[in-house]
């Protein structure tokens, strides 16, 4: 499974710290959130709002350089639109291993 | 060139903000609603926006289908099923995929230059172009030639003009009064407050509206006894 990091934020930053500490701040604050909305719509099965939780917070894993659980997260949102929750469990080991990194950051 | 960023999303809006320095883009406003920016769109002239497809309420598209000013859109979207649809809007310069690398975005900035509005090149001191059959506009340092007789209309929007002809349209920074300046009065007639038509190129006449290619043009009532003065009635 891919590691959380943060190349990209680096790529775009181009040296700028500000810039740097501005969108890990955001994302420290944002991606638990999501995340605890996504867990709970899921619980509910309230697939059409998970799909667009999900829709939401992978853009957040592709900025922590993780490109093929984008894809994984793509797939997963695509699926469960149609009730296919296969790939939710993943899902969930990607959200979960993120949710760790940004509590050490 | 102004631009302003539409995304619901708090870090992909500092992205694409992050993106933009350094280059010839100046980012004036952000919104994390896209009706937030049709109003400001609404008293502000900017020239491209970077716009997220997915928005609650009120999404990317219908941002598009509601635009009243010309303006060039790059579309960013972290779903790529949307491309082909994206296309079939004229003003969609550019489709990025979320998390946009600094490499693609400045690609997506070399098509954006390379459709900047013109510039209608304009001697103020002069007429002289009436006796000419071509006008000249600057599209990014290159100056096209448009032959005259080939323009069908000329549209007022806002701080441009479109130039139509046959083959394609140009968006060029002016007003309807300096081009008809440089127009032959012959051929060309203005028959409302945003529209200047070439007369030789009317298909049919009806009631205050004339066809023109497929494009319907209204006649104002101001401009009415002009225009049927110039027609050559039996």
């Amino acid at each position: 499974m891919e590691t959380p990091n943060l190349d990209y934020l680096r790529q775009i930053s181009g040296g700028d710290i500000d810039f740097e500490n501005s969108l890990l701040s955001i994302l420290k604050l944002e991606f638990p959130i999501e995340y605890i909305v996504l867990s709970n719509n899921f619980k509910n099965s309230n697939f059409d709002k998970v799909a667009l939780d999900i829709h939401k917070i992978k853009h957040k894993i592709g900025m922590l350089g993780m490109l093929n659980s984008v894809d994984l997260a793509s797939e997963c949102e695509k699926n469960i639109r149609k009730g296919n929750t296969e790939q939710y469990k993943d899902l969930v080991l990607i959200l979960e291993r993120i949710n760790v990194y940004l509590k050490n950051k | 060139m102004n631009c302003i960023i539409i995304d619901d999303d708090t870090a992909a809006r500092l992205i694409i903000d992050q993106l933009c320095k350094n280059t010839e883009l100046v980012v004036k406003e952000e919104f994390s609603s896209a009706i937030e920016a049709i109003k400001y769109l609404n008293s502000n002239s900017i020239d491209v926006a970077f716009l997220d497809i997915h928005m609650p309420t009120f999404s990317g598209f219908d941002f598009i289908k509601t635009l009243k000013t010309p303006l060039k859109v790059i579309l960013t979207t972290s779903d790529k099923n949307f491309a082909l649809e994206a296309f079939e809007f004229d003003c969609v310069v550019d489709y990025l995929v979320k998390p946009i690398g600094v490499e693609r975005f400045n690609k997506s900035l070399d098509k954006l230059f390379g459709l900047s509005p013109a510039k209608l090149i304009v001697d103020e001191n002069t007429n002289e172009i009436e006796n000419k059959d071509f006008i000249f506009v600057s599209i990014d340092k290159r100056l096209v030639k448009i032959k005259i007789p080939e323009i069908l209309l000329i549209e007022a929007k806002g701080d441009y003009i479109s130039i139509r002809t046959a083959q394609k349209s140009y968006i060029v920074h002016s007003t309807l009064k300096k081009i008809e300046k440089k127009l032959p009065s012959d051929l060309f007639l203005k028959i409302h407050r945003s529209y200047i038509i070439n007369t030789s190129e009317i298909i049919d006449i009806e009631d205050n509206s004339v066809l023109i290619e497929k494009y319907v043009i209204p006649i104002s009532r101001s401009h009415k006894q002009e225009f049927i003065k110039r027609l050559n009635l039996l």
